[in-house]
Order: C-alpha cells, then sequence, then structure tokens
C-alpha cells in the first residue's frame, strides 16, 4: 500500500507510540484488503462499546491504548454500552458489571472521544455530508450512512474504527470506491411500505434476497427518518449490507437523474414474502416486555409513545422500556414525554438497547418490539422470545 | 526417519516479527470469539476438530479467520495471559485476525505459494518470518 512521508514516519513511530500503532492497524487492514492508500475522514463511529461484548479483553486494550496517548483526530462518537450510564440499577443491572462498563467509558473518554452511546449518531450532531468518508461501525449506522446520507464507509470493527479515529484515516477500499456502490440487483416491492414495522420487515426480507449484493429498491416505501432508520438496521442484520438504494429516496439515487443496476437480476416481494418473514420472526407466546428503540428513538417517536400511554397504566407484569440517545432523552425530558411514560408506568433509556443490555438474568420470556432486529436478536442474547408488531400494537400489549 | 528436506512457502507478510513453535493446523476457519477460551488457549468449540487443543505458544494454521470482530480483542487478551499463539498462517487473512495479531504483536502470514494446511502437519516445528512472508518447516513430525 502506497504510503506517504508522514504516513511512513508516523508508522515509524515519529509521532508516539499510539499513532504508531493506529497506523500498524489500518496499514495492515490496508494490505489485507488490497487499499491503495490511505484516505481523510471526517468522522468516526465506534463499535466495541457493551462490557457484556468485549468482556476484560476489550477493557484491557482500551485502557493500554489510551495509557500509551492514544487521542482522536475527528469528531468520534460511540455506539451503544450495556447499560443505561445513570439508571443502570432500575435496569438490573449488576454492580460489577456497571463498575467494568464505566470503566470502558472512561477509557474512551481519555481518548478524546464523545461518549454518547447511540447506534444513531446522525440524530445527534454526528451527520457526514454528502460524499465525505468515515469510518463507522454498528451496522445499522453504516447502512444508514452510506444509504441515506450518500457518506462513504466500510464496515467497521470496534478497534479499525478507534485506529481510524486516532489516525484520522481510514484505508481507501470497499464503499469508499465509488465503482464498489452501483446497484447490482433490483428489488420490486408489491406492497404499500407505510409504518416503521413494515419498513422495519421489508429491510429484512430485502436483505436477505440480496445476497451481499447492493440492491436498487422500487416501490412506495414510506421516507421518513424513523423508517429509513429502521430499513437501514434490519437489512444489515439480515443480509450484512452496508449500502442499498431506494429509488426516490436515498442520497445517491436522488442525485443521479437515472439509478440502474449493473446486472439483469430481479426480484420481487409481496404480500406472502411479508407474510412469511413475519412469522419466521415473530412468536405468539406471552409478552412481558415491550421495548421500542432498536435503532434508538427519535424525539418523535417517544412523543408518540407519550400521546398514546397519557393517563393510562401498563400492567404490572410487564415491562415498558424505551431506548434512545442520551441527547434526545433530554430533550424528551424538556417536553414532559418522559414524565408521561414514567407515569404511566413506562421506563425510558439513555446508552443502551435490548440486544447489548445483559438482561438474560431478568427472566424474561417474551418480547414485543416493532424492530426487525430486535427480533431477530432477542431470542439469543435475551433467551426470549420475540413478537414483532406494529408500534400501536406493542403499547396495547403492554397496557393488557 | 527426519527429513532432510526442508519446506519453505514463500507468501505474504501482514504483521512483522519471528517467531518459532509447533504447528497447530486446523483445516476449518477460526473464530476467536467463541471457539477459543481467552483465559487458557484452549479451543473449546463443540464442532471443531481441534476441540480440546490449546494454541498457546504454537504456530496457529488455518484457512482464515470467521465470525465477530470482538475476536480482536480475544487475540490481545490471549496474549496479554501468555495463551496466544506465537504466530499465526492463513490462507488468506481477514480484517479479525489482522487488527487482533496487530495488537497483541503476533506474526501474521498468509497468501503462500503451497496451501499451509496441506503442507504443515499438527507437530512439524515452524519458524515464521512474518517480514518477509516466508514460512519453514524445521523438522517435520515423525
Amino acid at each position: 500500500m502506497y504510503l506517504t512521508k508522514e504516513e511512513e514516519r508516523a508508522l515509524s513511530g515519529e509521532y508516539g507510540a499510539a499513532l504508531q500503532k493506529a497506523y500498524e492497524i489500518l496499514v495492515a487492514l490496508g494490505e489485507v484488503m488490497d487499499a491503495e492508500r490511505l484516505v481523510p475522514i471526517k468522522s468516526a463511529q465506534i463499535a466495541g462499546v457493551s462490557y457484556k461484548n468485549i468482556g476484560d479483553a476489550g477493557l484491557e486494550l482500551l485502557n493500554d491504548f489510551a495509557s500509551m496517548g492514544a487521542k482522536v483526530k475527528v469528531l468520534s462518537t460511540l455506539n451503544p454500552a450495556g447499560m443505561d450510564l445513570e439508571r443502570w440499577r432500575e435496569m438490573g443491572i449488576e454492580e460489577k458489571f456497571a463498575r467494568k462498563q464505566l470503566e470502558i467509558i472512561q477509557a474512551f473518554r481519555r481518548m478524546g472521544v464523545r461518549t454518547t452511546c447511540t447506534c444513531t449518531p446522525y440524530l445527534i450532531g454526528n451527520k457526514p455530508e454528502f460524499g465525505s468518508h468515515v469510518a463507522w461501525s454498528e451496522s445499522s449506522a453504516v447502512a444508514f450512512a452510506n444509504s441515506i446520507l450518500g457518506a462513504r464507509t466500510n464496515r467497521e470493527g470496534g478497534i479499525s474504527a478507534l485506529a481510524a479515529a486516532v489516525a484520522g484515516k481510514t484505508p481507501l477500499m470497499g464503499f469508499h470506491l465509488p465503482e464498489n456502490r452501483a446497484p447490482k440487483i433490483e428489488v420490486q416491492v408489491k406492497v404499500v411500505v407505510d409504518s416503521v414495522m413494515k419498513a422495519s420487515l421489508l429491510g429484512y426480507v430485502v436483505g436477505e434476497l440480496s445476497s451481499g449484493e447492493v440492491p436498487l429498491v422500487k416501490g412506495r416505501i414510506c421516507a421518513s427518518i424513523e423508517c429509513l432508520k429502521a430499513f437501514s438496521a434490519a437489512a444489515a442484520t439480515s443480509g450484512g449490507l452496508a449500502l442499498f438504494h431506494i429509488e426516490g429516496v436515498t442520497a445517491e439515487a436522488l442525485k443521479r437523474k437515472k439509478i440502474t443496476t449493473t446486472h439483469e437480476e430481479r426480484v420481487q416481494v409481496d404480500e406472502e414474502e411479508m407474510r412469511q418473514c413475519l412469522e419466521r420472526l415473530s412468536a405468539r407466546g406471552e409478552v412481558d416486555l415491550v421495548a421500542i428503540g432498536c435503532p434508538h428513538c427519535t424525539l418523535e417517536e417517544i412523543l408518540e409513545m407519550a400521546r398514546a400511554l397519557k393517563g393510562r397504566r401498563v400492567r404490572r407484569d410487564c415491562r415498558f422500556w424505551v431506548f434512545t440517545s442520551r441527547e434526545v432523552y433530554s430533550k424528551a425530558a424538556e417536553k414532559g414525554y418522559v414524565k408521561i411514560i414514567e407515569e404511566a408506568g413506562g421506563m425510558v433509556f439513555s446508552d443502551t438497547c435490548m440486544v447489548v443490555a445483559p438482561l438474560d438474568s431478568l427472566g424474561i420470556n417474551g418480547v414485543a418490539t416493532n424492530s426487525a432486529k430486535a427480533a431477530h436478536y432477542v431470542p439469543s442474547t435475551i433467551g426470549a422470545e420475540a413478537v414483532l408488531t406494529e408500534t400501536a400494537s406493542c403499547i396495547e400489549m403492554a397496557l393488557g | 526417519m527426519i527429513s532432510m528436506e526442508t519446506i519453505v512457502l514463500k507468501g505474504r507478510g501482514i504483521v512483522k516479527g519471528r517467531a518459532m513453535g509447533e504447528a497447530l493446523v486446523s483445516p476449518k476457519p477460526i473464530s476467536f470469539y467463541g471457539d477459543v477460551d481467552p483465559e487458557s488457549g484452549v479451543i473449546v468449540a463443540r464442532d471443531h476438530p481441534l476441540k480440546g487443543a490449546s494454541i498457546a505458544g504454537k504456530v496457529l494454521i488455518f484457512p482464515r479467520g470467521r465470525g465477530s470482530t470482538v475476536g480482536s480483542y480475544i487475540i490481545y487478551r490471549l496474549k496479554k495471559s501468555g495463551k496466544a499463539p506465537a504466530a499465526i498462517v492463513n490462507e488468506e487473512t481477514e480484517p479479525i485476525i489482522a487488527a487482533g495479531c496487530v495488537v497483541a504483536e503476533i506474526p501474521l502470514v498468509d497468501r503462500l505459494d503451497r496451501s499451509p494446511i496441506k503442507a504443515v502437519s499438527t507437530g512439524d516445528l515452524v519458524e515464521v518470518d512474518g517480514y518477509h512472508g516466508i514460512v519453514k518447516v524445521i523438522r517435520k513430525e515423525a
């Protein structure tokens, strides 16, 4: 891989051990993936935050890296942690877990990372411009950044995103190159997709159908931020999609007069396809946790729940948990939405979600959600059955 | 009988460094997250052909990495607890193994001119040169 004189100096350790390590990581990854050179980035989104996920191995590495003097050069935000950093006791998190989790956050803070802990960095000020290069992890955010914003990123791991943040660069390869961003397979959607749950379910179906190729989706699909983030998360979950185009909706589809696929391949999604996917993801058992916020809720979604819950009461044998970023939480608290939800017996948590928090010890049996991504993960992460249904119906289930 | 012929494989050095050790050859890809116990360095995956074997101090040879990116952190953990392999040789390496080997400073070589899985057997004494991308079989297992 070609390196500038300046990069060579950083790699040789002239600017300190931490920067040297960051360059060693980026050069190794670049060589493995046959990148030509490095490219400067505008921001990073760093995974590997939940103690449940990275454990003592990750904590040790982050502490060591911070002690070497590593400092990020670009705006860097964090993935969700394994708990609400302030109200973890109310989630039933054990003290030992909490201590380790806070140590992880502290290590990131020492490196200059904004300890935001959200899967929706684009809602809280890390929103890269069209065409800009970034190094993001968190599969749903990667799909959103590439597709909806038209920024350019590969699916980074925690270590590669951190190294990129410290160096301010990433290997130029994959989705950083325009030729890899063209759609290859056309997906015609024959159903009307007019809710967050349906957008999420469609994303899951499209992810499966695309077999790793960039799809061009055509059809009547809700284009709200809420629908698009739900679609992004589900497509990344089922098919590992890092980029998709939706005619008339996504950034690059809007930029070009005509967007066409490079291959002849075409597939269709109809009612039957959607129904079958829903059946695979969704059980019909009893629900004792309603979890909304995968990906993290926008202010509008929290308002929607506050409206539905106002003056009503969540049944005693059911938890109603909403997950969002701390920034959105603050706004929702200011506007009184949090109070309404909590007066109805629900909880609004920040910094974490139902997928990364250690909720397996709470004895939860059935989780209702409007997110296909959450429905996909909940059986293995919480050990509970998932019920995938519309937001309004999730709320009704909690009220009983 | 010890063969007098030294087998030399040439490929690509991804992570620098030199190491010598007994080979442990896996015909199957390895996910360090899940397949390997981070405390003991023992392969614990139920369906893995090397189940029960320790990777500590070995030249670990396998086709490629797979699974979660948390695997990189596990490689680092193994190194800190003295249970890491001395070197890793892949047919074709990928980012999880590469990132893990850089942070743990474990020599890593891939894309050799012969399949290391066929040319090297478990128990052979092997030298790995991560600077030049060379794998040398010093002594074949009898």
